[in-house]
């Protein structure tokens, strides 16, 4: 056999071999593909129905009786006014074959409660409103959003579902009426957290999720490049030195529920800081993001070429100044991404931020960094732990809007890497 | 002067200097005066290690004023090392450690007090490879100046640009597109932007490490006619693979031979009567 003979008989094996491997990787790219199709796909069939919400048209008489009965337009009076029974009678009124306590309760159920704070709230902005009718689109009690999206079976037996077949009969009449019908859910934007599901929003969690994170990135990020920047360039090689680079090592593979312990420890029990504020949270995640910022760092500074550094120096720069006009503008888009991946993953860091509080019930979005606050995954945690249908679909719902954040993260690092890269 | 076509061709690293050569007992004192009349930088008996390893043996050697000295020898010898001690860039390599004098207006430019930042700015370099700033033209030129403060105004900034993109024989080719990367130029060009860019600042003295080993011979050629002008207003240290561009542009040539200075002269009588048998040997072409 002649060597070039040699040559072709063991080609073909080469070539399979290639073939074969090409195939491993498209498979491999296929499932991981169908798998987050899968999962956005669930996530998106739960929770899309949750950024629409029942509503209910009810013509409401702002009784001067029983919200004003001085006449005063007296705001304290007003606050504290009953406006549940202006709707309960708009309800009674609308359904005036029904009567028995029980009956009649079980209209006023089909209202969410949160409907009188509404109502409360436009009074307050318009006094006007007191012996006037308006017909009023008032949220539903999440059971009737429920029945309204289809979660339940009008086929299963009465006394197993949440509704009865009078409550069904009467959402019927309201539909036949055109007074029933879904809108989009404001309330999911514009509320923080609740008992009631369809009072429920994520404001609150996503206002908590965005100051953790603004304290996140101030902290870690000029830590982590100045770190990286001491190390690289101006640490002594030494044992304490190669001790430390171990450490910060290590640290980027610690769970994060430890760094969460320390916080509790440090932050909150001696340090005496509020428990469960957005400060807190910020500093142990920022914490907990040093180490991948520092390594990230570190990486794309010792990956410009030296030939600049020494440049810079030929001339006589400083190596402070060779470092900050010629190595850090090369090495910002690496920087960059390093902060990115920390940031996003500490945004989606549940544990250590139940260990500092975090996990509170908030209805109060935060205002500032020292109020009480939630976070997004954490509240994305506390509602599926919830066993009402509509914090359910919540769940979901909010899972989108944390993914949707993330993204949105994503693409402003993109941009602003785009934006610093250098070419050579 | 009987100087080969053969280039340089760089020998594996090694530690015995007889080894190369089969002289078991050669003697490598260096042969010829390492003193000149008007010296602008002196070195006095340098040694460099690298960790354990010792790169420069001993070397004593002048640096003319506005004169070119050429530094050559197989690959390994220690001529960039020792090369780089002039303006104390070792100093950016761990382990790297010098003893003995620079001297430069008669003190030593590595005793403690000494700014490296200053020397820099006295003892420019041009690197083996072109390596301009990933930024426009004239702020690569501009960068020296603007750091040290040596102007005032942007009118300033811009003379300084233009005289020394001029100086280096680019101003003609570039002054049309000073905003554009300098990284966008040739090979060539870019070497002489490096060159502008070191002559930005003024300095006494020029350090040149290979300056034309990445270029084509037709940038080699006007980098060589340029050092010599250059000469007129600078103290200039080369290193080179080349004999025959030692032997064009320089006036004093000094030999190395794994970590020795050997021989060092005048060029014409480096190139014509080598006194040491290794410098024979290699300005003939035996072996290097």
């Amino acid at each position: 056999m002649s060597r070039t003979e040699q040559i072709v008989s063991g080609l073909a094996r080469r070539q399979r071999a290639e073939k074969r491997f090409r195939l491993y990787g498209l498979i491999a790219i296929v499932l991981g593909m169908s798998f987050l199709l899968l999962l956005f796909g669930s996530i998106v069939t739960n929770g899309y129905k949750a950024f629409t919400q029942t509503y209910i048209e009810l013509p409401i008489y702002f009784n001067p009786e029983v919200i004003d009965p001085g006449g005063e337009h007296d705001p304290q009076t007003l606050f504290s006014a009953d406006y549940w029974k202006l709707v309960k009678t708009a309800m009674y009124q609308k359904f005036p074959q029904v009567s028995g306590r029980k009956e009649r309760r079980e209209l006023a159920r089909m209202i969410s409660e949160g409907s009188a704070y509404e109502l409360r709230d436009q009074v307050l902005e318009n006094p006007g409103l007191i012996g006037t009718t308006r017909h009023i689109w008032v949220v539903a009690d999440d059971d009737i959003d429920m029945l309204m999206k289809g979660y339940i079976d009008r086929e299963v037996p009465e006394d197993e579902r949440r509704l009865n077949d009078r409550v069904i009969g009467y959402v019927d009449d309201l539909r036949e009426a055109g007074v029933i019908e879904r809108q989009f859910n404001t309330t999911f934007f514009t509320a923080g957290d609740s008992r009631e599901p369809e009072q429920a929003g994520i404001l609150g969690a996503l206002t908590g999720s965005f100051l953790t994170l603004i304290i996140t990135l101030l902290l870690s990020f000029p830590i982590g490049v100045a770190a990286a920047i001491y190390l690289e360039e101006f640490a002594p090689r030494n044992r304490f030195i190669d001790l430390i680079e171990i450490n910060i090592n290590n640290l980027a593979a610690v769970p994060s529920i430890i760094f969460g312990l320390l916080g509790l420890a440090i932050f909150i029990n001696w340090f005496g800081m509020p428990r469960s504020t957005a400060i807190v949270g910020g500093l142990v995640l920022a914490l907990m993001t040093l180490p991948t910022i520092i390594i990230a760092s570190r990486v794309s500074i010792q990956a410009v070429p030296p030939s600049i550094k020494e440049a810079a120096l030929g001339v006589g720069a400083s190596r402070m100044q060779a470092m900050f006009h010629h190595v850090l503008p090369i090495a910002m888009p690496g920087m960059l991404t390093g902060t990115i991946i920390g940031m996003a993953r500490a945004l989606g860091e549940t544990a250590p931020l139940l260990m500092i509080g975090m996990v509170a019930f908030i209805v109060e979005p935060p205002s500032g960094f020292t109020d009480p606050a939630t976070a997004l995954p954490v509240q994305i945690f506390l509602w599926s732990d919830s066993p009402e249908r509509g914090f359910t679909e919540r769940t979901s719902a909010a899972i989108l809007v944390l993914l949707a954040f993330l993204i949105a993260m994503n693409a402003a690092a993109v941009y602003l890497r785009e934006k610093v890269t250098k070419r050579f | 002067m009987d100087i080969t076509e053969t280039l340089a061709i760089p020998i594996p690293e090694q530690l015995d200097p007889s080894a190369t050569t089969g002289h078991a007992d050669l003697d490598l004192t260096t042969v010829g005066d390492i003193t000149v009349p008007d010296p602008r930088m002196k070195l006095r008996d340098i040694n460099v290690f690298y960790g354990q390893k010792q790169a420069v043996f001993n070397v004593n050697l002048d640096i003319g004023s506005n004169s070119v000295s050429a530094m050559i020898g197989p690959s390994g010898c220690g001529k960039t090392t020792l090369l780089r001690c002039l303006n104390r860039m070792n100093d950016t390599i761990d382990g790297c450690r010098v003893e003995g004098r620079v001297e430069m207006d008669g003190k030593n430019v590595y005793a403690r007090k000494v700014d490296p930042v200053l020397l820099r700015a006295r003892v420019g370099m041009v690197f083996q490879k072109p390596n301009p700033f990933p930024k426009s033209i004239f702020d690569n030129v501009a960068y020296g100046p603007r750091i040290h403060g040596l102007v005032h105004d942007r009118t300033d900034l811009e003379e300084i640009v233009h005289t020394s993109l001029e100086r280096a024989g680019l101003l003609n080719e570039v002054k049309d597109r000073l905003d554009q990367p300098g990284t966008g130029l040739s090979g060539g060009q870019q070497q002489r932007l490096c060159i502008a860019r070191a002559i930005a600042v003024s300095p006494e003295v020029i350090l040149m490490d290979e300056p034309c080993s990445a270029l084509d011979p037709i940038a080699t050629a006007r980098i060589e006619e340029l050092i010599g002008e250059l000469r007129k207003n600078f103290s200039i240290a080369i290193v080179t693979h080349s004999m025959q561009q030692a032997a064009r542009v320089s006036q004093r040539t000094a030999y190395f031979h794994l970590g020795y200075l050997v021989e060092v002269g005048p060029t014409k009588d480096i190139f014509t009567t080598p006194k040491h048998q290794l410098t024979e040997e290699y300005i003939t072409g035996r072996f290097g």
